[in-house]
C-alpha cells in the first residue's frame, strides 16, 4: 500500500496511463488543463506521446490517427473545447475508431453535450459518470475496454470539482502493457498486397471489389452495429436507501455526494429518503431508475443546471411518480460551476419540504 | 466530384478516350498500369488533373519501394475518390483535418512513410493551421495539396488560391481583389516554416511537368524518409469544370492563368545531416 495525497485530475491522468493509453492530445482549458499536464509528464515516461496541440479541432485530429493505428488514444476539453470536436466525434463513430474524450465539465451543464453530443448525424456515444477520484480508475479501464470493444468514442465525465479534489489514494497497482494493435487497425504493412486497408467514415468498401463507397450501405450497417452497442452495454448505477424512499433523489457526479450526504444524514432521523446515482449516463439506467421510483412519492431530479437529466428521468420513470428538478442554481461568479448555492443545508431544506409534502 | 455543372459549354459529341486502358495505335514508352492504384477507371471529370497527380504520387512511392511502409490520409474534396481505389492503406479524414490526423499516425508509427491528398479548399480554406503548425512542429509527414483553385466538389466556388479574373461560382465575373481578396501562395507560406524539409510547386498540365512533378513527388518522400521534417508539394491541377472552360482549354488555362500567380519550381529543400 503507497497511499498518497494526490489531485483529482491526475488520477484522471494515472489512470489513463494504467489502462494502456499511449497518445493524447489536448488544449488548456479549465478544469481539464491539470489533465493534460499530467500526461505531458507521464506519457513519454512509459514511451508514449502527448501533444499539446494547436487547437481542440488538431487535437481531437491527432487522436483519430493515433487511434486508427492501433493506439490507445485519449483527448478531452471542457465546454467549448469539445463543441470544437463534435464534427470529429460524430465521424469517428462513423469510421469506427474508438478512443476515450475527457469531458472535464464545469458545472453540469454539459450534461446534453455528453449524452446527446453535439454532432451530425445518428451516432451515441457511451458516458461515463464518476463521482470522486476513487472511482476514476475502473471507470477510466472501462471506458477504453468499450472504445475498443465497440470502435466508437466513449466519454468519462468529470467536473471542476473531480478536477480539483485532492485525496489520499493508493496509487501503487500496476501499469498495464498497452493491449497489441486491433486487426483493423493500420500499420502501413498491407499496401502493395492487392488489399490494402481502408479505415474511413464513408465505410471500407474498395472499387477495385466493384463498388465505391455506398454511404447508404454503410450507414445502415452503423445504425446496426449503434444498436448492438446499445443492447451490449449494461447500464449503471448505484442505488442507496431507495427501497423503501417516499423521496428518491437521482444525481451524477459531483451533485450525488451533496445527495448521499443528505440522504445518511436524514436517514439516520429516519426519514424515508433514497439515492439513485446513475454511473453510465447513456446509455441512461432507465429501468434501475424507474425501479427505484416505483412506490415513492416524488423523484428529485438534483443537478448543478438548469435541469437537463431530468429529460431522461422522465423518459424512465414516466408519469407514473411526480418528477420534480433540484436545478437552476446560481452562477459561481468564477463560471467554474461552483455554485455557492449548492450545499448539504440546502439540499436538506429542499428534501424536508419534499417529504413534508409525501406525507401531507 | 458531385456536382458537375458545366456552364456554357456547348455540349460535344466526340467519344472520350477510356482512360483505363491504352488506346490502340498509342506507342507505349512505359507500363500503362499505374502503381498502386487498384482501378484505372475514374469518375472524375474528363480533363480532370487530380487522377494525374495521384498517378504521380502513387508513382513515386513504387519508384522509392515504400508501398508496404505508406499510409496515406486523404481530405474531402474531388481527389476523394480516390481513397477507397489505392493498394496503400488509407485513412480518411474529415474536410481540412488529414494534417492532425497524419500527426497521430505518425508519432505512433514513425518508420512510415505517412503523407497527406488535401485539396486547395480542404487545405488551405477549411485547415490551413493545420498544415503550418504540422510544419512547425517538424510532423516527418509530406503534404500533398491539389490546388486547381477553386472547390471542385461543390461546383467551382471560389478558394484561398483563386487567381485574380478567375471565375468561380462566387466571382461570377472574376476575382476582384477589391471584392473577393487576394490569393494565397499556400506553398510559400509553408516554405518560410522552420521545421520544413522540402518545398515545391508543379502542375500536370502537360507531360514535361508531370515527369517534373513526378520528382519533387520523390525528393519529398526522400526527404521524409531521411527524417528532415515535413514535406510540402503543392500540384496545379486541371478544373475544366469548375473553372466554366471547355476540357481540351485547360491545360493552356493552368499554365497561362493559375501558374501565373502560382509560379511552379522547388521552393526549398534541406539537406539532410546524414
Ligand atoms: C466541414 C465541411 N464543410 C464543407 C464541406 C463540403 N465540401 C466538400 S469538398 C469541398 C471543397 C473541396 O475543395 P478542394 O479541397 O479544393 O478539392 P477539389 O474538389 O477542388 O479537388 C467542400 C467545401 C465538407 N465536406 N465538410
Ligand atoms: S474537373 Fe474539377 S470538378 Fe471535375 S472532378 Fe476534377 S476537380 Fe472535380
Ligand atoms: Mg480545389
Amino acid at each position: 500500500m503507497s497511499s498518497r495525497l494526490v489531485e483529482g485530475s491526475e488520477v484522471v491522468a494515472d489512470a489513463m496511463v494504467r489502462a494502456g493509453c499511449r497518445f493524447f492530445a489536448g488544449y488548456p482549458m479549465t478544469p481539464f488543463t491539470e489533465v493534460l499536464e499530467h500526461m505531458a509528464s507521464a506519457l513519454p515516461e512509459v514511451g508514449g506521446v502527448c501533444i499539446n496541440a494547436e487547437s481542440e479541432l488538431e487535437a481531437v485530429g491527432m487522436v483519430w490517427g493515433a487511434a486508427a493505428a492501433g493506439t490507445r488514444a485519449a483527448t478531452g476539453s471542457t465546454g467549448q473545447g469539445l463543441s470544437l470536436m463534435q464534427e470529429s466525434i460524430a465521424e469517428a463513430s462513423l469510421a469506427g475508431i474508438g478512443f476515450v474524450v475527457l469531458n472535464m465539465a464545469r458545472g453540469q451543464g454539459d450534461y446534453f453535450q455528453a449524452t446527446r453530443g453535439g454532432g451530425h448525424g445518428d451516432y451515441r456515444t457511451p458516458v461515463l459518470a464518476p463521482w470522486g477520484p476513487a472511482e476514476v480508475g475502473d471507470l477510466v479501464a472501462d471506458a477504453f475496454d468499450l472504445a475498443d470493444e465497440w470502435r466508437n468514442p466513449v466519454v468519462v465525465i468529470g467536473d471542476y470539482y473531480l478536477a480539483h479534489t485532492w485525496v489520499d489514494l493508493d496509487m501503487s497497482s500496476e501499469v498495464a502493457t498497452p493491449r497489441p494493435s486491433p486487426a483493423w487497425a493500420l500499420d502501413g504493412s498491407s499496401g502493395g498486397t492487392g488489399a490494402a486497408k481502408l479505415v474511413s467514415p464513408l465505410g471500407t468498401t474498395k472499387q477495385r471489389d466493384g463498388v465505391g463507397y455506398d454511404l447508404a450501405a454503410h450507414y445502415a450497417g452503423c445504425a446496426e452495429r449503434r444498436e448492438q452497442m446499445t443492447a451490449g452495454i449494461a447500464p449503471r448505477a448505484e442505488l442507496t436507501h431507495t427501497d423503501d424512499a417516499e423521496v428518491v433523489l437521482v444525481a451524477y457526479g459531483t451533485m450525488a455526494r451533496y445527495a448521499d450526504a443528505v440522504v445518511t444524514a436524514l436517514r439516520a432521523e429516519g426519514e424515508r429518503v433514497g439515492l439513485v446515482r446513475p454511473i453510465t449516463l447513456w446509455p441512461f439506467p432507465e429501468d434501475i431508475v424507474a425501479g427505484a421510483a416505483e412506490g415513492s412519492n416524488v423523484v428529485a431530479v438534483y443537478e448543478n443546471n438548469a435541469g437537463q437529466m431530468i429529460d431522461d428521468v422522465r423518459i424512465s420513470v414516466g408519469k407514473s411518480v411526480p418528477i420534480v428538478g433540484l436545478n437552476g442554481f446560481q452562477t459561481d461568479s468564477s463560471a467554474f460551476g461552483i455554485a455557492p448555492d449548492v450545499t448539504v443545508e440546502n439540499l436538506t431544506a429542499s428534501v424536508r419540504e419534499l417529504l413534508a409534502g409525501a406525507k401531507a | 466530384m458531385t456536382e458537375r455543372r458545366p456552364v456554357g459549354l456547348e455540349v460535344r459529341s466526340e467519344v472520350v478516350l477510356p482512360t483505363n486502358v491504352a488506346p490502340e495505335d498509342a506507342n507505349l514508352v512505359a507500363d500503362f498500369t499505374p502503381n498502386l492504384i487498384d482501378v484505372g477507371e475514374h469518375h472524375l471529370c474528363p480533363g480532370c488533373g487530380e487522377p494525374i497527380a495521384i498517378r504521380a504520387v502513387m508513382d513515386a512511392i513504387a519508384v522509392l519501394g515504400l508501398a508496404d511502409k505508406s499510409m496515406a490520409v486523404f481530405g474531402i474534396g474531388c481527389s476523394t475518390a480516390f481513397s477507397n481505389n489505392l493498394d496503400v492503406e488509407v485513412l480518411q479524414a474529415l474536410h481540412g483535418r488529414a494534417p492532425s490526423v497524419a500527426t497521430g499516425v505518425i508519432r505512433m508509427r514513425p518508420e512510415l512513410a505517412v503523407f497527406t491528398i488535401q485539396g486547395d479548399g480542404d487545405m488551405g480554406n477549411e485547415g490551413l493551421q493545420e498544415v503550418l503548425h504540422a510544419a512547425a512542429r517538424g510532423e516527418n509527414i509530406v503534404c500533398i495539396m491539389l490546388n486547381n483553385g477553386v472547390f471542385g466538389e461543390t461546383g467551382g466556388h471560389l478558394t484561398v488560391t483563386t487567381t485574380i479574373g478567375q471565375r468561380t461560382k462566387n466571382t461570377i465575373e472574376g476575382r476582384d481583389a477589391d471584392k473577393h481578396g487576394h490569393p494565397m501562395r499556400i506553398a510559400e507560406l509553408i516554405a518560410q516554416i522552420d521545421g520544413v524539409g522540402y518545398v515545391a510547386r508543379g502542375a500536370v498540365n502537360d507531360a514535361g511537368n508531370v515527369a517534373r512533378t513526378k520528382r519533387m513527388v520523390v525528393e519529398a518522400f526522400a526527404s521524409q524518409q531521411a527524417g528532415n521534417g515535413l514535406s510540402f508539394v503543392e500540384i496545379l491541377t486541371m478544373c475544366p469544370t469548375g473553372w466554366f472552360i471547355p476540357t481540351e482549354d485547360a491545360p493552356d488555362y493552368l499554365a497561362e492563368t493559375i501558374a501565373g500567380t502560382h509560379a511552379v519550381g522547388v521552393l526549398r529543400q534541406e539537406q539532410s545531416e546524414q
